[in-house]
């Protein structure tokens, strides 16, 4: 098979996954039987595709031209490579959980769930691979949409509310200020490929750079950069596996790799280095992280902290891009990859806790490790990848952000970095401690174990890939020096 | 006077001149004349089946004829053809060229969806014996608008506009609401001034030139550009244009015209009398008085921007609040005229590129949103939002196509209202007008308002009982309607086709483009 | 006053037209308002006829005795024109007895009334 035809495959196997899904609605088992089969062979499919890019290649697929100079079209390229392996492997890990939680809550609608499920891989898959902007933006807005049923999956009055709040940031900020920013970058550059180095060129006047670059970040409202945070913890009332998925991979992650795709194939690295115009940035991505890390400190609610713990290390991948450095570059890669592997064993775990206790808030924890020894063992390998401990993942892409900045004397990025730090363990920590070191109050415990085999099994498997990561963290690293070295 | 003047026609392209022979030659005036002669058959057959035949014969008909113009003029021809072999400016001219060439096709092309949509929601919404008389309305109205489009002569533009505007009265007329009269009598009020404006700016011009045939016209102005009945002229026209397509604040006909009509009616008119309207004054800009006299002489462009920029505002805020979602989306109607004519305003070639595609765009959105409504008017007998609740249950296909072309009103990427904000968002900043860019895609965050009031009501409300009683929209109505929603989508990816067309026609309309 | 002698005929246009669009702004009654309309479209079949006519000119039929022709053209665009208005004013008359059937009146006010608040905007918005 052709690389060009398994790039069309990585995104038409999930959509046609849609339909065969919807049409087995009567049949549980087939249905999320073949969640799992398309799961697993897109995540083939794309693991196809690394052994190429390592080598260089960047497949590359033009589907037919929408208007006069702007075609749909899809190209390979490291980033997206690493972004599109960590998607398609965690969708797989997390249908199992997924089959678990559904089945465990007796949740309604499990056949829609699963359809818009599959049908947000498809957008995922699309943005992954986008070739240009107009494809990005094609597939960033079908992914608001597809993911829109799930976030209101309760249909209760709360739920369409934070619909309404997630829609209308989401969709409100990529058409006003993204798409602008995509027309006028057209308008500027003549194209919106994405070409290593950057298209805007020397042209541009710097102080238009700057605007622009406001324009992306925060038009790729998925980023979650302050202010424009408020859908992520709105979202959490949805069921926890489209949280996990969702709003620790493919929601979230999207956003962040958008801005880190743009900073590098739109203003290019090292074109936009000296421009005064773009210090801003890094500011607003530090405020980003230390305020959202208070915000989670405080939060009793487990998923809310988690939420706030989000958007406080997604803004560590805006940031990292904000130094412009090829170091930091390479963290921010990995970071997305990091981050997505600990913060879903991390949403897993608050979701088995859930299945099997009942609880959802910090301070009902207590003791709860002795009960559920493999979440809450999950739960620690995964907080300490947030807070960049090893031997979790998290701490080699911190690593490779510190070094960025040291390495161009950006000490605020360090302090910054360093701070958030402490808070991250300021708010993971304590609830390590209360689940395996504070006794169990004598009546809040009902008698329960584990959660279904299936969720632990995901989650023990998301942990154990958060470790892996750091000792073997080969094929990401190679990819993101493959970014910074083109 | 005209007649008594030697014409030497200063044609950009020598127009192909057509004898009388063969069919094929005939063409460009038979689309209009196939349902003329329709219309008074039905009134002798007196039969509402064979009436509805015979219209979806003439519409059918005519859009293959219109197809096999479009095809024959896409190379950047003109062709030209004599009525009765009386030679242009003498005789009436109908002039074809890419701009309404376009525009034919689409009129024809919704007349022809919307014609076997009409069969079961006809049958329904207006009374057996009067079936015959609304089949012959709706040809007239056809013959009328296809009329306006083809036609080179003043003077028979309008006698075609007043064609489509009475049987469009009377079409209003026959909607199932008593209030249905009161908004025809209005309409008919508000297009009779709008008309007789028209003819009044057509006469002044007549006056002044000698000539009725407006490529003959647009030649001979050039002599007295400056003086005082040619302005008048551009405002009387102007003004009774703007009544006829419902620019922000001359709208007011609009909403309960398109909210009491029977649903085909509203679908049909909404994707096209308006749109022809803009046409006309296209026409009258570009070709007849010319783009320096109109833009650069007057500040037309910013008249144009603030009352387009107003509707795009006012009436989308307007529509939010509205609880009758045809007149909600009627409101909407009055929004998206604006953007048609916010693309005129920048007087380039993209503006103008925007404002053509989103012309056809638009008509394709909102005729599926109204031919969707009419299933629900159809089966529940009203389209309020107390009424509608969790109608996506009972009616899945009807809704979910609703959602998909409310995505187009909104504009997100793969709809047809993508490729026209697009392009208008370009015009505006290469204009140099940020400001303005942000402007378009704020009004579009309205749309979004108004869309999620119909997804929330009818997604995620508990249906009532008279609701979950009902059944899908019966098939020949859901099949036109997706037949529009499919279009949207797929112009909306590979817009080549209708770019094409539409910049070919902005460069027809502005030659020597800047 | 030369001003105005010389361009009778439209002074007399522009009279006949806002006499006629004032009707049909100020009056409530819909027949009347229809008058005003068929008025109001009168003004543009002077507009048409009047500059056709040249003093001492004659019908356009080529004779040795007549040197000066009037513009027939003119008079056969308003033969089509009045046969537009008659059109407008019948179908309108015929919309007016059926709100007559519908609501018992074709005063403007007192259908808004019967309709609130259903055409309240365009009660604000009066014609």
């Amino acid at each position: 098979m052709t690389p060009e035809a398994t790039i069309l495959l990585a995104i038409a196997v999930p959509a046609v996954g849609m339909g065969l899904i919807a049409a087995a609605h009567r049949m549980p088992d087939l249905r999320e039987a073949i969640t799992l089969a398309t799961a697993g062979l897109l995540s083939v499919l794309v693991a196809s595709l690394t052994p190429l890019v390592l080598d260089g290649a960047r497949p590359g697929v033009t589907v037919f031209e929408m208007m006069p100079g702007l075609a749909l079209r899809f190209e390979v390229e490291p980033l997206g490579m690493l972004f599109g392996l960590v998607a398609s492997g965690l969708w797989i890990v997390n249908s199992l959980y997924s089959i678990g939680y559904m089945r465990g809550n007796e949740e309604k609608h499990q056949t829609r769930f699963y359809v818009c499920f599959a049908g947000a891989l498809a957008a995922t898959m699309g943005i992954a691979f986008a070739g240009n902007l107009l494809t990005l933006f094609l597939f960033y807005e079908a992914l608001t949409l597809i993911t829109y049923p799930l976030v209101t999956h309760h249909v209760t009055p709360g739920a369409v509310r934070a619909g309404r709040l997630y829609l209308g940031l989401l969709v409100g900020t990529s058409i006003v200020f993204l798409l602008v920013a995509i027309i006028w970058t057209w308008q500027l550059a003549g194209t919106i490929d994405f070409t290593p180095g950057g298209i805007l060129g020397g042209e541009v006047p710097n102080a238009t750079v700057g605007v622009l670059l406001a324009l992306y970040v925060f038009g790729v409202g998925k980023a979650a950069v302050m202010p424009v945070h408020r859908w992520l913890p709105a979202a959490m009332v949805a069921p926890t596996p489209v949280s996990a998925l969702l709003h620790a991979v493919a929601v979230v992650k999207a956003g962040v790799f958008s801005v880190l795709k743009i900073v590098i194939y739109v203003f290019g690295v090292e074109a936009t280095a000296g421009v005064k115009s773009v210090d801003w940035l890094p500011f607003m991505a530090g405020f980003t992280i230390i305020a959202a890390s208070i915000v989670a400190l405080r939060a009793d609610n487990l998923k809310r902290r988690l939420a706030y713990s989000t958007v406080s290390q997604l803004s560590y991948v805006v940031l990292a891009a904000a130094l412009l450095t090829p170091l930091s570059v390479i963290g921010a890669a990995l970071h997305i990859a990091a981050h997505a592997l600990g913060k879903i064993t991390l949403f897993f775990a608050a979701g088995a806790i859930y299945t099997a206790a009942h609880k959802t808030e910090v301070s009902q924890l207590d003791g709860i490790g002795r009960r559920m020894p493999w979440t809450m063992g999950a739960f620690t390998v995964g907080a300490l990848s947030m807070i960049g401990l090893p031997p979790a993942a998290g701490f080699v892409s911190k690593w490779y952000i510190l070094q960025g900045a040291m390495a161009t004397g950006q000490w605020n990025a360090v302090a910054v970095v360093v701070a958030s730090t402490l808070l991250n363990a300021g708010y993971f920590l304590p609830i390590v401690y209360r689940a395996f070191f504070v006794a169990p109050p004598d009546d809040g415990h009902r008698a329960h174990g584990e959660a279904p085999f299936t969720m632990v099994a995901a989650l023990t498997l998301t942990a154990a890939g958060t470790v892996a990561l750091f000792f073997f963290p080969d094929v990401p690293l190679a990819l993101a020096r493959q970014l910074a070295g083109g | 006077m005209r007649s008594w003047r030697r014409s030497n026609l200063p044609f950009s392209k020598p127009p192909i001149t057509r004898c009388n022979i063969l069919i094929s030659q005939n063409y460009p005036i038979l689309h209009v004349v196939v349902p003329l002669i329709a219309a008074p058959l039905m009134v002798l057959l007196r039969h509402g089946g064979f009436a509805w035949l015979l219209a979806a014969v003439a519409s059918w008909s005519s859009l293959a004829v219109s197809a096999a113009l479009l095809a024959e003029v896409a190379g950047g021809g003109v062709i030209s053809y004599a009525i009765g072999s009386w030679a242009p400016p003498w005789g009436i001219e109908y002039r074809i060229d890419s701009v309404n060439a376009f525009l034919l096709v689409l009129v024809s092309l919704i007349a022809s969806v919307v014609v076997i949509y009409c069969r079961e929601s006809v049958e329904a919404e207006v009374a057996p014996e009067q079936h015959y008389l609304f089949y012959t309305m709706y040809v007239l109205c056809l013959a009328g608008l296809l009329g306006i489009a083809a036609t080179g002569d003043g003077f028979n533009l309008f006698v075609f506009l007043e064609i489509s505007s009475l049987s469009s009265y009377v079409l209003i007329a026959l909607g199932r609401d008593r209030r249905a009269l009161v908004a025809s009598y209005q309409y008919l009020i508000m297009g009779t001034i709008g008309a007789t404006f028209i003819v009044i700016g057509v006469g002044l011009l007549f006056l002044m030139t000698g000539t009725l045939n407006l490529a003959d016209m647009a030649a001979r102005l050039r002599e007295v550009t400056d003086t005082r009945p040619i302005l008048a002229a551009l405002a009387f026209l102007t003004v009774g244009i703007s009544l006829k397509l419902a620019l922000f604040p001359l709208h007011l006909w609009l909403p309960n015209a398109y909210a009491y009509a029977p649903s085909a009616v509203t679908a049909f008119l909404a994707a096209t009398a308006t749109k022809v309207s803009l046409y006309v004054l296209l026409r009258f800009y570009y070709s007849v008085f010319g783009e320096s006299a109109v833009f650069i002489a007057h500040p037309t462009s910013d008249i144009l921007l603030v009352l387009s920029l107003a509707a795009m505002f006012i009436a989308s805020t307007v529509a939010i609040f509205q609880d009758n979602i045809k007149r909600l989306f009627a409101y909407s109607s009055v929004a998206q005229i604006g953007y048609i004519t916010l693309g005129v305003s920048f007087d380039s070639l993209t503006g103008l590129t925007a404002a053509i595609v989103h012309l056809f765009n638009h008509a394709l959105t909102k005729g599926a949103i109204f031919l969707l409504l009419g299933g629900i008017a159809l089966r529940l007998g009203a389209v309020r939002f107390q009424d509608i609740g969790g109608i996506a249950r009972v009616m899945p296909l009807t809704s979910f196509g609703i959602v998909l072309a409310g995505l187009s009103l909104i504009g997100v990427p793969g709809t047809v209202g993508f490729v026209s904000k697009w392009y208008l968002v370009l015009a505006a900043i290469e204009s140099g007008a940020w400001w303005l860019a942000l402007l378009i895609v704020l009004s579009s965050l309205l749309a979004v308002i108004y869309v999620w009031r119909f997804v929330e009501a009818a997604y995620f409300q508990v249906p009532s009982a008279s609701v979950s009683r009902l059944r899908e929209a019966p098939l020949s109505m859901l099949v036109p309607a997706w037949l529009m929603v499919a279009a949207c989508l797929y112009f909306g990816l590979d817009a080549s086709l209708t770019l094409s067309g539409a910049s070919q026609a902005a460069a027809e309309l502005l030659p020597g483009s800047r | 006053m030369t001003a105005i002698a010389n361009h009778f005929s439209y002074w007399a246009t522009l009279f006949i037209a806002i006499a006629g669009l004032y009707i049909v702004i100020a009056r409530g009654n819909l027949v009347k308002k229809l008058v005003g309309l068929a008025i109001f479209q009168t003004s543009v079949y002077l507009l048409y006829i009047a500059p056709g006519k040249l003093i001492g000119g004659t019908a356009p039929i080529i004779a040795d005795k007549f040197a000066v022709y009037s513009n027939p053209l003119p008079h056969v665009l308003i033969l089509t024109a009045i046969v537009v208005g008659v059109a407008t004013l019948a179908l309108g008359l015929a919309i007016v007895v059926r709100i007559k059937e519908a609501y018992g009146t074709i005063e403007e006010d007192e259908i808004l009334a019967q309709e609130q608040p259903a055409l309240q905007q365009t009660a604000d918005n009066k014609m």
